[in-house]
């Protein structure tokens, strides 16, 4: 739990770093843990625990520079047809998208 | 009784003493692995050490890297668990004295691994590079490196490797669409037969429990490809295409897994995907025979080792339920949350118990299969995948 904690912790103050450009809007600490805990664990069946891929793409921030967040927030929310990619726009509120793509860029803490 | 006779008394009295004090010791530890297993710790790259009798956890070892997508195969000793990670490495456990054995990483990227038929190699599925690559059990050297090299001269991920009977072991091209027979029955330099086109994006395989029919799911088109090894000549047929014909395609947040043939009778029950179903095959035609309505889209579906009933758990966001489903009547007999993130069922191998994942609650739970009461909770960081030690006498897992 403490660990859960610190994680979250180290997300919430990272978060509050985001450099000029990127969303501004934050979700809300709790929430933010559970996204945290989404991208690991669900996304990372297929991008691996690590975001090093698997059988969808590596996402670390190497892999996503350069690359235009709204490319890839569409990405995220509308799905990579003919790819298991899955549209995901039902299951994150507005601009949630936006904010995990914005922790994948900068690195998720390890 | 002089002095050198005296000491040589003295030498035997002490050898006798500690002789039978390690003896005792002995048979004290002594035990056999035939009810134990492993629970992976996704997050942790940690095991835990199980035994199911007293349904249990003994100890948990550490170091085994990245274990986003994790499975294990046995020794056919039942003694050492080959952990395959996904960073590509491959660890050798010994599941009685708790101590890694030996490891090496193999490659960038792995989905799973299978051991031979006489249990002397163990062979990795890689997604980067792209192949399968086969190691000796008993030292982890490489035996043999087998790019997986579409016919478009592209490199593929390889998917669904199994071991089958007659030293082989088969996998598909997730990218090239084939399905591959590594034969290493005349030497460790696998003979290799191909077959092309089986259809678009195989994501995963199974292999029926007597070794006969690979049985390839496809991502990029609703059916499956089908190989009866006892009669390869036949090439690739397909079965159940466009199973999910003038349904709208559901999103699938999680890719099903065809490991562990749920097969009761001579009917085969299947996820289906993008559709909330459980497909059922007669075996002897190959074609659907029904289809069973579910709670989400299923990711396992395993049946008990008697074959009466089949359980499914399913893919994120529906992921904290378990359905369990009567084979003779093809009812739903039980629906149950157990908790948020079910990754993994696994029974015991005569079917009363089952171990699940709930990887949120961080808990596994056992479970009474007649009764459905909970037996037991074993705590356990992000768990994912349960192998018992008993798979190491089953074609295919």
């Amino acid at each position: 739990m403490l660990k859960v904690l610190a994680i979250a912790g180290v997300f919430v103050a990272t978060g509050a770093m985001v450099s000029a450009g990127a969303s501004v809007w934050e979700p809300s600490p709790a929430r933010q843990a559970e996204l945290y805990n989404l991208v690991v664990q669900d996304c990372g069946s297929c991008h691996g625990l690590t975001m090093k891929g698997g059988l969808g793409s590596a996402l670390l921030p190497k892999n996503l520079e350069g690359k235009d967040a709204e490319v890839l927030v569409e990405i995220v929310l509308d799905g990579l047809p003919g790819t298991p990619m899955p549209p995901w726009r039902s299951q994150f509120q507005n601009g949630e998208a936006r904010w995990i793509i914005d922790q994948l860029k900068k690195g998720l803490p390890q | 009784m002089n002095g050198i006779f005296k000491s040589f008394f003295l030498a035997i009295i002490t050898f006798v003493a500690f002789s039978l004090a390690s003896w005792a010791q002995a048979a004290e530890a002594l035990r056999a692995t035939g009810d134990m297993g492993i629970i992976v710790e996704r997050a942790t790259g940690s095991v835990k050490i199980i035994e199911t009798s007293g349904r249990t956890e003994l100890r948990r070892v550490e170091g085994f890297g990245d274990l986003s997508h994790a499975s294990a195969v046995y020794s056919r000793d039942e003694r050492y668990a080959f952990v395959f990670g996904r960073d590509g490495g491959l660890t050798k456990l010994d599941i009685l004295t708790g101590k890694i054995v030996g490891r090496v990483i193999q490659a960038g990227n792995s989905i799973g691994g299978a051991i031979s038929q006489d249990g002397s190699l163990v062979a990795v599925s890689n997604y980067k590079p792209g192949g399968v690559k086969v190691f000796d059990s008993k030292t982890l050297e490489l035996v043999a490196d087998i790019p997986a090299i579409a016919e478009d001269g592209t490199r593929s991920k390889t998917i669904g490797l199994v071991d089958v009977p007659g030293q082989k072991f088969v996998f598909s091209l997730y990218d090239g669409g084939e399905t591959w027979i590594a034969d290493f029955s005349e030497s460790r330099t696998p003979k290799i037969t191909k077959f092309k086109n089986i259809g678009e994006l195989p994501y995963d395989a199974l292999v029926t429990d007597d070794g006969r029919y690979y049985i390839a799911g496809l991502f990029g088109e609703d059916g499956l490809a089908l190989l009866d090894l006892w009669h390869t000549e036949k090439g690739i047929t397909r079965i159940l295409d466009g199973y999910g014909r003038g349904e709208e395609k559901l999103p699938v947040y999680k890719m099903p897994h065809l490991e562990g043939w749920a097969k009761a009778g001579d009917r085969l029950f299947l996820p289906a995907i993008g559709h909330h179903e459980v497909l059922i095959v007669d075996q002897r035609t190959w074609k659907e025979v029904g289809r069973i309505p579910v709670h989400g889209q299923p990711v396992f579906v395993v049946a008990r080792p008697d074959g009466r009933q089949v359980w499914v758990n399913f893919a994120h966001p529906r992921n904290d339920t378990l359905q369990v489903i009567d084979v003779p009547s093809g009812k739903i007999i039980k629906t149950f949350k157990p908790g948020k993130a079910i990754l993994h069922m696994e029974f015991t191998p005569r079917g009363e118990q089952v171990w699940v994942s709930v990887r949120d609650a961080n808990r596994v739970d056992v479970y009474d299969t007649r009764t459905f009461k909970r037996l037991a909770e074993i705590p356990a960081q992000k768990p994912s995948g349960i192998f018992l030690a008993a798979r190491a006498h089953r074609t295919g897992l």
